[in-house]
């Protein structure tokens, strides 16, 4: 038997209402064992920040969200999973993208600044161009990585069919 | 519509104007075969209030509306019950206003209506919530545009591949016609799938209208995380 899906629906511009505390921007605490702050900004097409975004990180130790700011930023706390070398997987986080003006959640990927060699051998880091690369690796910032989400544009992060 | 098409909405859906600068130019990558499902144990611990799914009792008075229920269950597309998903609902009041500061609509706000609920399904995946029925209201996409009366449904389980946010929808709404939120669903017969049925069964005699709606998430078809290159 195979049943028909239900069809998404955007998040709308409210939602920040409707997000109980259940899942929250900590996955663990601050001061963890290798707690590792996320941090960027959602960016629309024309370079602007999109102030009404929900950004989900999601990882076998857990999930973790955070709804952008006015100026679009998040931040999400978190530990850097292990990756499986065998499978030509490295290190990431699978992303979920709702805003309004989004109909259906878009899907990305971080991967870590300092998993070159992973990185390198990651079986679907491989099959995109270097500057399709790079939208999907995060930088340094501050003891923590930067990760910005670009919608549209030059710089658009790559998205996955889910 | 012919077989296999897609039951999500296209980002790039120009009659829906907030997506101009916002759906991505680049078609969507294909993952190079199916990596892993992703579990993640999101709700250990984690206490749902007894209440925290009637939003008609979260104040000291009782909401105006329409009192209604909504419940169905949530499925994976083989048919097998999602036990233990967080289901979180959001909506306008009877009137047709949320409880949030961006809402600029000029109706009123209930004192009593916050429009905000949650539960976990149940071992069989379902689920019910008590509230009052939205109204709908204005919006800036088109000359005169309205929404249909909705509420906002988001799903959690413990797969990624599952993760779901929607909007469930009236019956015989006069307002689908002109919603493209609604019509960006490409196939008639899945936008169907969003609307809820009035249910005399779960009809309370003198007390409330009762809808049913069954939700059903993909994502069952990943296997979990293997090498399928050459042993």
């Amino acid at each position: 038997m195979t049943l028909p899906l239900t069809p998404s629906q955007t998040v709308g511009p409210l939602f920040a209402i409707g997000l109980s505390t259940t899942i929250g921007s900590h996955v663990v605490d601050e001061g963890a064992p290798g707690a590792l702050r996320i941090s960027g900004q959602v960016l629309d097409g024309a370079g602007e920040p999109v102030p009404d975004a929900l950004i989900e990180t999601w990882q076998a130790e857990g999930a973790g969200r955070c709804a952008t700011d006015d100026q679009g930023h998040f931040a999400i706390v978190t530990i850097k999973p292990v990756g499986n070398a065998g499978a030509g997987e490295a290190p990431h986080l699978d992303v979920s993208v709702f805003a309004r003006g989004v109909l259906t959640r878009l899907v990305t990927r971080v991967y870590f600044p300092d998993e070159a060699d992973a990185n390198g051998a990651d079986r679907v880091l491989r099959t995109l161009t270097p500057d399709e690369r790079s939208t999907l690796i995060a930088t340094p910032d501050h003891g923590g990585i930067r990760f910005d989400i670009h919608l549209q544009g030059e710089r658009e992060t790559v998205f996955f069919d889910r | 519509m012919p077989a296999g098409s897609p039951v999500h909405p296209p980002n790039d859906f120009p009659e829906y104007g907030s997506t101009a600068l916002r759906a991505p130019k680049q078609p969507l990558r294909v993952l190079p075969g199916r990596l892993a499902v992703l579990t993640a144990p999101l709700l250990a611990g984690e206490t749902i209030g007894a209440l925290d799914h009637d939003l008609t009792r979260q104040h000291d008075g009782e909401p105006l509306g329409e009192r209604i229920s909504i419940s169905g269950r949530v499925l994976d597309e083989e048919g097998n019950p999602l036990a233990g998903a967080l289901l979180e609902v959001w909506q306008a009041n009877a009137a047709g206003r949320y409880a949030h500061v961006s809402d600029q609509h000029p109706a009123p706000l209930d004192p009593n209506f916050s429009g905000t609920g949650r539960c976990l399904t149940d071992a069989d995946g379902r689920y019910r919530f008590v509230t009052i029925k939205p109204g709908a209201y204005p919006w800036r996409n088109h000359p005169n545009a309205w929404r249909p009366q909705h509420v906002h449904f988001s799903v959690f389980s413990p797969a990624f591949t599952q993760r779901l946010i929607t909007q469930m929808y009236f019956p015989g709404d006069p307002l689908f016609a002109q919603d493209p939120i609604f019509n960006s669903v490409p196939d008639p017969a899945a936008r169907q799938r969003l609307v809820a049925r009035w249910s005399l069964e779960l009809t309370e005699p003198e007390w409330s209208l009762g809808y049913e709606w069954d939700i059903v998430v993909g994502g069952t078809d990943a296997t979990p995380l293997h090498d399928d290159g050459p042993e």
